[in-house]
């Protein structure tokens, strides 16, 4: 396991968010392992674990809780499809199909899912990739755009 | 609230916002005794913003930092995740400095000294933006040690949620924040405002009721009463979403436009010119309203269009007004499908914590997928109504309330469809 320094000062900034319990920390150092490393694997567990000074099962739980979390590796962009009512209503779900169908082939660049209420109803249907929100994606070829700027 | 939401030119920096006669009402607050805002924001009777609408003097009244020897919490609900709901991103994304400015007068108000913003994991752009808020509201001294020379300190972090709804309940929340899974807490004991954030006494506001605050510091509390009505005072950020022509955020005093008139004067009508067929007026967990249904006021029968937009009306005809999220659907739409669609978000969002809740929404679910699959059984309504009439009432949190609901209101105002689908 190579920790870059940056990365453990960061990890030792966050933890001083919170003085009262350090085990507070456990969900912003997920975070940022995540956005470090892509996963959390098992030797992350029992690195935060150690670091907070809590069991490794009181860091797991939060893994197998938290559905932003993941056990294992996915594809370089995260592409999140909004599966809830406003965004249904707007066709999300053929928008979804359209894109599973679209990146069958291509599951080590893009993993596409469904996620939950994005909080974007009014201008819906609603996809992130990675962190970018795209709003008002309502037809094949702009969804097609959307992936085109991660190609 | 909104008055620079989209305006050309503002920009979300600190800059900006002392252009525009920001942390006034800061500097102003922290020349007043806090029990004096306490009292201020009493007497404006704002209630929150977040879905319950309990009155936030109230809450605040419970705390008295006078009497406890514990420190007092507060944080700040931004896990924005009721479907149709979409106002306090708007407020965090274009005007971030206004809910600081909101929650440091709050702080001040309450004896506060630590503060977190509880933002969902999925607005990472948010998180960041309110970072780089704090961090120039830092520089400036309106945060940190010894606040403009006052002597007072407060710091507030920002907290990322990681995708779970559940963490919008307040006591799910803390738990959440002391890095615990999300299970609500029992309450009684547990109110967060004797036993909150790390057993301590501890405020949960919402975005925008923080925001409030500032405005009611501006203008007092007694001048704040005077807009709206009675009991439902202030303006209300509302977020249509669906079958409408123009779906979007607005701002508007309480009760001074219908349902009608939001629908069809503001948003435009029905997409395509459709009809309207029901209407969820304050976010999924509300109940669903009929388009062609009547309804009881105190003192008076109206019809949909004509039910005001405030706390009190959408109680007394026994829905809510809840976070703000309007959706609309008009007649294409297929009302077993809809609601389908709501109870997987249930079944995938309940924590786990209580079994009527973990096993109903799981059946409900699975119950209305066969009925959307062409599989339904005869029996299917009656079932769906007796599970979800088992899980309302016997859990920890609303959450129970909330996936019941939906269910329970669409199959009495659409029991047709359902009947239809079962044959």
């Amino acid at each position: 396991m190579n920790l870059t320094p940056e990365f453990e000062k960061k990890l030792d900034e966050t933890i001083t968010h919170y003085p009262v319990s350090k085990r507070s920390a456990a969900l912003p150092l997920l975070h940022l392992w995540q956005e470090e490393h892509g996963f959390i694997s098992d030797e992350a567990v029992e690195f935060i674990a150690t670091k907070l000074e809590v069991q490794p099962i009181h860091i797991l739980e939060l893994v197998t809780f938290y559905p932003m979390f993941r056990r294992a590796p996915i594809g370089k962009h995260h592409v999140k499809v909004c599966r809830t009512l406003s965004c249904a209503l707007g066709g999300s779900h053929a928008i979804h199909e359209f894109l599973k169908k679209l990146t069958a082939a291509d599951g080590d660049k893009f993993t596409v899912e469904f996620v939950e209420c994005l909080a974007n109803c009014g201008s819906g249907p609603t996809l992130m990739v990675n962190d970018d929100l795209y709003s008002n994606v309502n037809t094949e070829e702009q969804a097609q755009a959307v992936l085109n700027k991660y190609s | 609230m909104f008055k620079h939401i989209d305006e050309t030119g503002y920009t979300n920096d600190l800059a900006c916002y002392l252009k525009h006669g920001g942390y006034a009402e800061l500097k102003k607050a922290l020349t007043l005794e806090p029990q004096f805002i306490k009292d201020e924001v009493k007497k404006s009777q704002l209630r929150g913003r977040g879905g319950a609408g309990f009155g936030c003097g109230v809450k605040w009244g419970f705390i008295d930092a006078k009497k406890t020897t514990k420190p007092i919490y507060l944080i700040c609900n931004a896990d924005e995740s009721e479907p149709g709901t979409f106002k306090d991103r708007q407020i965090i994304h274009q005007d971030p400095h206004q809910l600081i400015e909101g929650m440091i007068i709050s702080c001040f108000a309450n004896s506060v000294h630590l503060a977190y913003i509880y933002i969902r994991g999925e607005f990472p752009e948010g998180a960041r933006i309110l970072e780089r808020a704090i961090s120039e509201a830092k520089a400036r001294n309106f945060l940190g040690k010894n606040i403009l020379g006052t002597g007072y300190d407060l710091e507030i972090y920002v907290h990322r949620g990681a995708g779970a709804y559940i963490c919008g309940e307040e006591t799910g929340l803390i738990e959440s924040i002391e890095g615990k899974r999300p299970y609500p807490r029992i309450k009684p004991p547990y109110f967060p405002a004797v036993l909150g954030l790390y057993q301590c006494p501890t405020i949960v506001n919402n975005v925008e009721t923080l925001c409030n605050v500032k405005h009611i510091v501006s203008m007092g509390g007694e001048a704040y009463a005077k807009i709206g009505r009675p009991n439902n005072t202030g303006t209300r950020l509302i977020g249509v979403s669906g079958d409408v022509k123009k779906p979007g955020y607005y701002e508007f005093e309480c009760g001074a436009l219908t349902l009608g008139e939001l629908i069809y004067d503001v948003c435009g009508g029905i997409r395509n010119d459709n009809k309207l067929k029901a209407v969820i007026p304050g976010g999924s967990s509300s109940k669903v309203l009929r388009a062609d249904g009547r309804f009881k006021l105190k003192d008076k029968e109206i019809g949909l269009n004509d039910i005001p937009m405030d706390f009190d009306s959408f109680a007394a005809i026994g829905t809510m007004s809840g976070s703000g999220g309007v959706i609309v659907m008009d007649d294409t739409r297929d009302l077993v499908a809809c609601l389908a669609n709501l109870s997987e978000f249930y079944a995938h969002e309940s924590c786990g914590q209580c079994t009527p809740c973990r096993e109903g929404s799981q059946w409900m679910k699975k119950i209305l997928r066969r009925m959307t699959g062409g599989d339904a059984r005869a029996t299917d309504p009656a079932l769906l109504k007796s599970v979800a009439d088992n899980i309302a009432g016997r859990t920890v949190c609303a959450f129970g309330e909330a996936c019941a609901w939906p269910v329970q209101s669409f199959l009495a105002a659409f029991r047709d469809e359902f009947e239809a689908k079962a044959k």
